[in-house]
């Protein structure tokens, strides 16, 4: 058994644990060609100058913005869906728009974004439309103002057909009399869903909601890293790609470390604070 | 056709709700399928077809020069190449780690220390070191500028290892103890009884493992400075997204007039979501399970 067992242990702790370590530059004026031993030690230097660096406060705002887009936006969006695809009679028609939904979760963000450049874009399908009727093009994808509801917009497409796989499991596990004992009491379809089906699923929603809002400083890392150069750092920079262009890019290493050594601790403590949170409202925590 | 019987209770829905549920739908699944149909029609567009631009969903006059320039040979070969071979190796590296570890984990009771183990995986849950802690450990390890760097970190997944942990725990007890009656030790009954009861769940964590693998981008942009070792994901950044012109492609004179860049770019995308597509609708099936099982806490 130990035999089974120790490769894993070792991978976890050599690529999961042991990184933890290299947080110790977050303390340092880090130089790669110094390295940990040789690089002087600054204390907490690294972290008041969080404070004094505008381009932090901008990746932070615009970090919580997205976080905030994407609770009004993109949070309800698979919840709407799967009442929708639950209201369907027909077994097969539900399955068929399940596979052309599920489909976009498995697509990378490079094909996605490639993808969205290609009909959103300057030179696109749409601005093509546009331009053959003589009107004017508009280039949604290099557009400041439109860049964080663009964002959450992307992720809707991408991740609204997986997201309702697991309000579909509880809308499903919902008693079939209860709907019954509400028709013959007189209530209509609406009246059903908002009595019965809703609260059927109330503690999902409450559940993900909480570890959504635990993760309110992650927004799509990889999504952001690919098209921030299309409107640059002011309107789309996050706090993960502040860490990748300052530091590993600008070679800024304290300080980026810095900023993802709170982030990361600030999200972890959002996590167990979110997961206390579910236990003490009754519902089913996650750990 | 299965139609699930309506309740005598339920009122049939009035024909404008019905018409309504169909546009939506309709809407839904159009926004979702219609690019990838833009994007396939453009990749087999000749010139021509690119010129008059607009809405192409099957182009006037076909060709597929762009795929025959790309897969001549160069940058985009060797880049299919490159993720085809870390995909399959990286997905049998994670499995047999995952499987090894999910199954050393069924029997928390009467193995000393596999408690703290599973607390160690599942504490990566909560936490993760960041990119630059990350970046400086590939580092020392020396893993920079190898396939190792884009492979490893990445081999156990919490969310997968609990997955197949739950599957394997729900294996009658019954059937393992006999097993070992007979004399088998951990590891064969692992590989004779355990994996092939599990294929369903095998085939799902596998696929989210060579899915998450196929279309990373940022792990080779951060460890691989060589251009050459490139996976395609990371090419198709540089080409379609940034604009970066491949050369060895579009000076290819041997066929003729060239293709328009956005088919060279539109099938390059193709080609990189082609092994999704493929192993897609066989794997389908599996998901709801995989990922429910996934979503009871481990």
């Amino acid at each position: 058994m130990y035999a089974l067992l120790l490769p894993g242990v070792l991978f976890v702790v050599v690529f999961r644990y042991v990184p933890l370590l290299g947080n110790v530059i977050a303390f340092q004026d880090y130089s790669p060609y110094l390295g940990f031993a040789d690089s002087a030690w600054v204390g907490l230097q690294n972290f008041a100058d969080l404070f004094t660096t505008p381009d932090v406060g901008t990746a932070l705002v615009n970090t919580l913005v997205i976080s905030g887009l994407q609770l009004v936006l993109y949070f309800p969006a698979p919840i709407a869906l799967a009442l929708l695809l639950n209201s369907l009679m027909s077994e097969s028609i539900k399955r068929a728009v399940q596979s052309v939904v599920y489909l976009p979760h498995f697509i990378g963000w490079v094909i996605v974004v490639s993808i969205w450049q290609q009909v959103l874009g300057g030179d696109g399908l749409v601005n093509q439309v546009l331009r053959t009727s003589g009107l004017h093009t508009v280039n949604v994808m290099a557009n400041p103002d439109f860049f964080k509801p663009l964002m959450v917009l992307q992720d809707v497409w991408k991740e609204v057909g997986w997201g309702t796989i697991i309000f579909l499991a509880a809308l499903t596990a919902i008693d079939l009399s209860l709907y019954e004992s509400a028709a013959i009491d007189g209530a209509g379809p609406w009246r059903r869903l908002r009595h019965v089906s809703l609260p059927g699923i109330r503690g999902v929603v409450v559940l993900l909601l909480i570890l959504r809002l635990g993760s309110i400083l992650t927004v799509g890392f990889e999504q952001i890293l690919l098209q921030e150069p299309n409107v640059g750092a002011q309107a789309g920079q996050v706090l993960d790609t502040f860490v990748y262009f300052n530091g590993v890019v600008a070679g800024d290493w304290g300080l980026s470390a810095a900023v993802g050594l709170v982030k990361g601790a600030v999200g972890t403590m959002l996590v167990v604070g979110a997961n206390w949170a579910v236990k003490r409202l009754g519902e089913e925590g996650v750990f | 056709m299965a139609v699930r019987v309506r309740p005598i209770w339920m009122e049939r829905p009035s024909i404008p709700t019905q018409a309504l549920k169909t546009v939506i739908l309709l809407a839904i699944v159009g926004v979702m399928v219609l690019p990838f149909v833009y994007i396939l029609a453009v990749s087999v567009a000749s010139a021509r077809d690119v010129l008059a631009g607009g809405l192409i969903l099957w182009p006037a006059h076909p060709t597929t020069v762009a795929y025959e320039s790309i897969l001549r040979g160069g940058i985009v070969v060797r880049a299919l190449a490159v993720s085809v071979g870390i995909t399959v190796t990286g997905t049998a590296i994670a499995m047999v780690l995952t499987t090894t570890m999910a199954y050393g984990l069924t029997r928390i009771r009467d193995v000393p220390g596999s408690r703290l183990a599973l607390f160690l995986v599942l504490g990566t849950l909560l936490f993760s070191a960041g990119i630059i802690p990350n970046f400086l450990l590939v580092k020392s390890l020396h893993l920079l500028n190898t396939y190792g760097a884009l492979i490893l970190p990445g081999a156990i997944s919490a969310f997968n290892l609990v997955v197949v942990r739950q599957f394997f725990l729900a294996i009658p007890q019954d059937l393992l103890d006999s097993a070992r009656i007979d004399g088998a030790n951990d590891v064969q009954i692992l590989w004779r009884v355990v994996l092939p009861l599990s294929k369903a769940v095998l085939a799902v964590v596998a696929l989210f493992y060579a899915v998450g693998i196929w279309n990373d981008f940022f792990n080779a942009l951060l460890y691989l400075n060589d251009a050459s070792m490139w996976p395609v994901q990371l090419v198709l950044r540089q080409y379609v997204l940034q604009g970066t012109p491949l050369g060895d492609i579009q000076t290819n004179p041997l066929l003729g007039q060239p293709p328009p860049p956005q088919s060279f770019q539109m099938a390059i995308v193709v080609l990189g979501t082609l092994p999704i597509l493929v192993v897609y609708p066989f794997l389908q099936r599996y998901f709801t399970r995989g990922v429910l099982t996934g979503a009871i806490k481990g």
